[in-house]
């Protein structure tokens, strides 16, 4: 039998789908699989009872974290959507919940969960369009 | 209770949210920099200002031989622009009007988008703010008349390039300059066209640049705005018959590479 490849997994009859959703699609199965061997990884090297081979999964483990991040980066270039978010959330400061609030406008009905101190906003943000 | 205390004002949500609607679209409208500089926020009011990575040297410390340096930081200003609304006249969203007299919203929203357009572009002294223009080491293009601007454009191009910097390229334009570039033509054949097709960023409409127009490179790295509390709504006080809201945000804006924008001048 053979192995399930990515592109079996489309949702969709390929023929209705671009290119870019194609190469998306890679590229978020290639993330998708890079974070499960960070995982494993981590549960392998924390399991195992040999310092050397321990430091040996450890690193391929944070070769894995890099291939991730080059994976991710590649998305970002091409989703105005993940773009927008990463500049959002990756590298902010103060509770990730209250910047959601701030972006939205949507402070007083978050489900409680920002500060009493968070203000709502008109969620202008930035206006700048994406390239 | 949150900063903007707006729980406390006599308005209903249905008000609010016309209030808040309004305001969004004159802002977006009007806001023409951050159409353009790259954006950090909004971190919240909790923000008071930002690490520049500097350090400024005391020459003389209290104790001998220790050296001491005080590190720089570029503080957030806070804007606050009040408005009156007639809380007779709020009350008629909760009853199904959707055509509330909002004036007041609006002129706040422009007031605080050239507040904020205008610091950005020109610069604001007692708030820290160097300004895109004041900061430009460029010596700004003259545009004689309305059909010199192509030609002051291509010449604006000329001088960022020549300064290592690359594009996208984009054209902020005042008032006087965006009706001429919109309403003129050269033999037949639009000037804002003209202009777009020898750029390669946006052109915008930025109500606060007085001076002309700005041509200035989109690539990012250059011009940094960061926001606290971003644009919002509070409540100040009310009586029997009205109650007074202010637009208000902190900010502040740095430029990370001065060489970054040329002035096109009109004469």
């Amino acid at each position: 039998m053979l192995r399930a490849m990515s592109s079996e997994n489309y949702h969709e009859l390929p023929e209705l789908l671009s290119e870019d959703t194609k190469n998306m699609h890679r590229a978020l199965v290639s993330l998708r699989e890079e974070l499960e061997a960070v995982d494993w990884y981590q549960q392998r090297a924390e399991g195992c009872s040999d310092d050397e081979l321990r430091a040996v999964l450890t690193h391929n483990k944070n070769e894995e974290i890099e291939h991730a991040m080059m994976v991710l980066e590649w998305i970002r270039r091409h989703s105005p959507t993940f773009d927008g978010n990463i500049g959002t959330y990756v590298n902010s400061k103060g509770p990730i919940l209250q910047i959601e609030a701030n972006q939205t406008g949507g402070g007083e009905s978050s489900g409680g969960s920002a500060p009493q101190s968070a203000s709502p906003s008109l969620g202008i943000g930035s206006l700048r369009e994406r390239v | 209770m949150d900063l903007l205390k707006r729980k406390r004002a006599p308005i209903t949500p249905e008000a609010w949210e016309q209030i808040d609607e309004e305001a969004r679209r004159v802002l977006k409208l009007h806001l023409g920099a951050r159409k353009l500089v790259d954006f950090s926020g909004p971190h919240g009011w909790k923000l008071g200002g930002v690490n520049t990575g500097r350090l400024n040297a005391i020459h003389k410390g209290p104790v001998p031989e220790v050296q001491h340096a005080v590190r720089d930081v570029q503080p957030l200003v806070e804007v606050r622009a009040p408005f009156v609304m007639k809380i007779l006249e709020l009350d008629y969203a909760a009853r199904g009007a959707n055509d509330l007299d909002l004036d007041a919203v609006i002129a706040a929203a422009e007031r605080v988008a050239f507040a904020e357009d205008n610091a950005i572009f020109s610069g604001f002294k007692d708030a820290r703010i160097k300004g895109i223009i004041e900061a430009s080491p460029h010596a700004p293009i003259g545009v004689n008349t309305n059909l010199d601007w192509p030609r002051a454009v291509v010449e604006g191009k000329d001088v960022l390039r020549a300064a290592g910097v690359n594009g996208p390229y984009a054209l902020a334009l005042g008032p006087k300059a965006y009706a001429e570039l919109t309403a003129d033509s050269e033999d037949g054949y639009p000037l804002r066209q003209r202009i777009e097709a020898n750029l390669d960023g946006p052109l915008v409409w930025a109500p606060a640049l007085v001076s002309g127009a700005l041509l200035l490179s989109t690539r990012g790295g250059d011009y940094e705005l960061t926001v606290g509390q971003d644009l919002s709504i509070g409540y100040a006080f009310h009586d029997r018959e009205n109650v007074e809201l202010y637009l208000t945000e902190s900010f502040t804006f740095r430029v990370l590479e001065d060489t970054a924008a040329v002035l096109l001048r009109r004469a």
